[in-house]
């Protein structure tokens, strides 16, 4: 490792060694080293095209790295679908967050992962117990929305964040990926998503946040990783480090 | 993190309203009542009921059991279409070859009978030609990511050009009793082509609401990245909505061949344009991911109402496309105050 690691007692959940991916001539990542602990909030910060993104769709199983090699929990992953992934328990909430609007809430928390009765090809959607599990994953959280039958359509901003994070939180996750995910919220929703995120952290889930607002990236994450032009340049605790360091790094102001 | 960070200032304040905080039930339904997305989704059978008023007022026949009777019987096809239809606009797509895919079953079965194959036999290979065309067509959409107004366009090409080759251009006579009691009797007074139809509406209610297909194909037209991202294939969807249209369209084949008492390779077009237009004013999006069968259904049935009173009226045919056309058109213009 040379790499700064940010260390901390909690065990390792998602390694990443030298991963690189390559779009034709266009290297999207290089090489990067990277690691997310369980009960932990863990962000990654850089500028647009900095491989962010990219990154993390490769832990959500949308990319395949050329190279290098990614572990969940000490096991190798090797992802070729997003149903990997998810199998695996890493859930994403999209930036578009991937709700479907005319469809209603439970439908969405239960999409693709619907609870059927009877077998086979002539097995009916059991739409109460979908019904009934929903509420439970809603109440669980303590997500303020809507009764679970009302539709994504009607439902605020904040809400529908809600909506998703609860569904990634759901079905025994142990990673969720989140990309900007209060990135068009007004300040109360935000304060409310943000209080979702740690809810989901004291659980003991790893969380991976993507966010380019750093005061949000300071108060709540635990570990913060910096990424520049494809490559993972520094990594640090958060409490150890400034907001003006972030920023630094993210710029390369400031050499890791 | 002792008090609340002051958020960065380049995030404008959108809106620090309580609403996460409301139930937000109680307003939602009043609004609802005087919601035009509502009359919308109605549009089918508010029209139906308005429809049947007015001729009524005008031709006292029209409600009576046997124009009622009659009526049922020839909307029987074009509500299997429009189920078919249903599920194709469902996922966002078209299905332009309903009518076409129809006639090439229909001429399959007229040849199947000529070379005296049992009838169970010619009902199946009818079957199997409109599932054919359908699945070829879906997966040229889901495979080949093609648009689907193309593919079905070029569907309905290339399946009437095939029932022009196959049929060689001529009509073949079906004279069969069991076709026959098909076509004229029923149950009660409800003929049996109209028990199948409300079968096959049924049996699609339940597929689109009650099952993970139906789910995933809402979400698939609905929002095609959220089906992605969560797993669904779209293009194991957008393959069976063909399919399942493909096999409909073998099914009213069969109840094209028992009605005309032939197999002819007939353009059948008014048959593409109505099931796209009970679909529209069945209050199913154009867009995906709106769909009931109910209102289709309602749709064509609403179509055939009004072909038949012009017809009581003694309008001249050629007027009821024109009244077709139109009520489309105002049907679509309904679906614009959606959501």
């Amino acid at each position: 490792m040379t790499r700064t690691q940010p260390d901390a007692d909690r065990p390792v959940l998602v390694e990443a060694r030298g991963v690189s991916l390559a779009f034709g001539s266009v290297k999207a990542l290089t090489d990067v080293d990277l690691s997310l602990r369980a009960g932990e909030i863990t962000a990654i910060v850089g500028d647009n095209g900095a491989g962010k993104s990219t990154f993390v769709r490769c832990l959500s199983g949308i990319h395949r790295p050329d190279a290098g090699v990614m572990t969940l929990d000490g096991a190798d992953i090797d992802f070729r679908s997003p149903e990997d992934a998810r199998e695996a328990g890493i859930e994403t909430v999209h930036q578009n967050l991937a709700l479907v609007e005319d469809l209603t809430v439970w439908q969405n928390l239960f999409l693709n992962r619907e609870i059927v009765r009877g077998l086979g090809p002539a097995s009916l959607l059991n739409r109460r117990a979908m019904q009934r599990q929903a509420r439970e994953m809603v109440a669980s959280l303590a997500v303020n929305v809507p009764a679970v039958t009302s539709r994504v359509r009607r439902l605020s901003g904040g809400q529908r964040q809600a909506v998703a994070i609860c569904r990634a939180a759901g079905f025994s996750s142990r990673l969720v990926i989140m990309d900007e995910p209060t990135a068009a919220l007004g300040v109360q929703e935000t304060a409310r998503v943000e209080a979702l995120i740690r809810r989901l952290r004291d659980d003991g889930r790893a969380v991976l946040l993507v966010s380019h607002n750093f005061e949000q990236v300071m108060r709540l994450s635990d570990a913060v990783w910096v990424m520049r032009s494809g490559r993972c340049v520094a990594g640090r605790r958060t409490a150890q480090t400034t907001g003006q360091e972030i920023v630094a790094l993210v710029t390369g102001a400031q050499a890791a | 993190m002792a008090s609340p960070p002051p958020l960065s200032p380049d995030r404008p304040d959108v809106s620090p309203d309580p609403v996460l905080d409301q139930p937000g039930r109680r307003p939602a339904r009043l609004a609802r009542v005087t919601d035009v997305s509502l009359w919308a989704e109605w549009a089918a059978p508010v029209g139906l009921v308005i429809l049947a008023v007015v001729f009524q007022l005008m031709n006292s026949t029209f409600l009576s059991l046997g124009n009622v009777k009659a009526m049922l019987v020839a909307a029987a096809i074009l509500v299997v279409l429009s189920v078919g239809q249903t599920f194709a606009v469902a996922t966002g797509g078209i299905d332009l070859s309903v009518a076409s895919t129809m006639t090439f079953g229909a001429i399959v079965f007229g040849l199947a009978y000529a070379k005296g194959a049992p009838l169970p036999v010619c009902c199946l290979l009818a079957l199997a030609a409109g599932l054919l065309v359908g699945l070829v067509q879906g997966l040229v959409v889901g495979r080949g990511r093609i648009t689907d107004f193309i593919v079905t366009l070029g569907g309905l090409s290339v399946a009437s050009g095939l029932a022009l080759v196959v049929s060689d251009g001529k009509p073949t006579t079906v004279i069969s009793p069991f076709l026959l009691r098909l076509s004229t009797q029923g149950v009660g007074p409800v003929g049996y082509t109209v028990i199948l139809a409300l079968a096959v509406a049924l049996l699609a209610h339940v597929l689109l609401f009650h099952t993970r297909f139906g789910t995933h194909v809402l979400a698939a037209g609905g929002s095609p990245e959220a089906a992605t991202a969560t797993g669904i294939s779209l293009a194991n969807i957008k393959t069976a909505v063909y399919a399942i249209s493909g096999l409909l369209s073998g099914l009213a084949a069969i109840l094209l061949v028992a009605r005309v008492g032939a197999s002819e390779p007939a353009a059948n077009m008014q048959f593409l344009l109505n099931s796209v237009a009970a679909v529209v004013l069945g209050g199913v999006s154009l867009m995906g991911g709106r769909a009931t069968i109910a209102g289709p259904v309602a749709g064509a049935l609403l179509l055939t109402g009004l072909t038949n009173g012009l017809t009581l009226l003694g309008v001249s045919q050629y007027y009821q496309p024109v009244a077709v056309g139109a009520v489309v058109v105002l049907a679509a213009f309904l679906t614009r105050f959606q959501r």
